[in-house]
């Protein structure tokens, strides 16, 4: 029984995540990086690589309206729109 | 006067700062915690050095939301005096107190030494006592302090001569080899537009004393003395 209640609980949050990554034209110091170490390694082909990180917010079940609290927290805190764009996948 | 010198979880250079303003500078000088809501009569306000919670997110994203910067920034619009050295800096960045954001060294490592820098105008309260063209030796110590701005705000805070100190050699010339973290235009520390908050990478404090190394910092906190003294 406990086992099923919280398989329950699981099904009734909803998630969102929320990956933020630099502008376009804005140096991205760490993806160059990346790059240069993938050709020291002979991957070739490789025109570009930028790096990013991603946020993965749970909002309670009884939440309504996760969608614009999701943007708007992304707008506030996660990101800084002078440097960075976000693009925000869920919550259902 | 009194300085007020904010307390964030996190500040190291709190404790320098507010020495070099005790000690050296001989002006009244209180701490002022993240979590209070009154600057206590502070005349001007120093957003520390360090590491405010931890620099995740960004550095200074969080701090930014404090308490007390609910007062600091409503301080700063009605033309206090705030100063924000190195994560201080970041700080004022993110409260868009100040243009601009910082984005990682561009050699991706924290970078811990002594640089140079040219002042480029001494009409702010906080460079009152220097000479335009004059060069400062201060160290600097980020890993985030790459400034950027986009290319027409760029264009912007030239023309309205935001551009307090650029990273510049020992004889004051501008170059791509003394810059530290390939800040554009070599800035290292910018005004708003009012002059009333500055921010710069660099720190001042830590180059109070000669016994430091420097003593090149001293004068951005005598500028600012002079200035409350100018007025009283």
């Amino acid at each position: 029984m406990p086992k099923k209640s919280k398989r329950n609980e699981k099904s009734r949050m909803s998630q969102a995540v929320v990956y933020v990554s630099l502008k376009e034209g804005v140096l991205d110091p760490q993806g160059l990086t990346i790059k240069r170490a993938l050709e020291d390694l002979d991957y070739k082909g490789i025109s570009e690589v930028r790096s990013g990180k991603f946020y993965q917010i749970t909002l309670d079940a009884s939440f309504r309206n996760g969608k614009k609290l999701v943007a708007e927290i992304s707008n506030k805190l996660l990101a800084n729109p002078v440097i960075e764009t976000f693009e925000i996948k869920g919550p259902k | 006067m009194k300085f007020g010198v904010v307390v964030f979880p996190g500040s190291n250079c709190d404790y320098d700062a507010y020495k070099a303003l005790k000690d050296i500078l001989h002006q009244e000088v209180e701490y002022l915690w993240h979590k209070d809501t009154s600057l206590k009569k502070s005349e001007c306000v120093i957003l520390p050095g360090g590491f405010s919670y931890g620099d995740y997110l960004r550095t200074g994203a969080i701090a930014r939301f404090s308490p007390i910067m609910k007062a600091v920034i409503k301080f700063a619009k009605s033309g206090g005096l705030v100063l924000g050295i190195c994560n201080g800096f970041q700080i004022l960045l993110e409260a868009g107190l100040l243009p601009g954001a910082m984005l990682q060294n561009s050699s991706l490592r924290f970078v811990c030494r002594w640089i140079h820098l040219k002042v480029e105008r001494n009409d702010l309260p906080f460079t009152k006592a220097c000479d335009i063209g004059q060069v400062l030796k201060i160290p600097v110590a980020h890993k985030e302090g790459n400034y950027y701005i986009d290319q027409d705000e760029l264009v912007r805070i030239e023309r309205e001569r935001q551009v307090v100190f650029r990273y510049c050699n020992s004889q004051g010339e501008l170059n791509s080899d003394s810059n530290p973290n390939g800040s554009l235009a070599n800035i290292a520390g910018i005004a708003n537009q009012n002059g009333n908050v500055m921010g710069l990478m660099p720190h001042p404090e830590r180059a109070s004393e000669g016994i430091l190394g420097s003593a090149d910092g001293k004068v951005i906190f005598e500028s600012i003395a002079a200035h409350f003294k100018g007025r009283g």
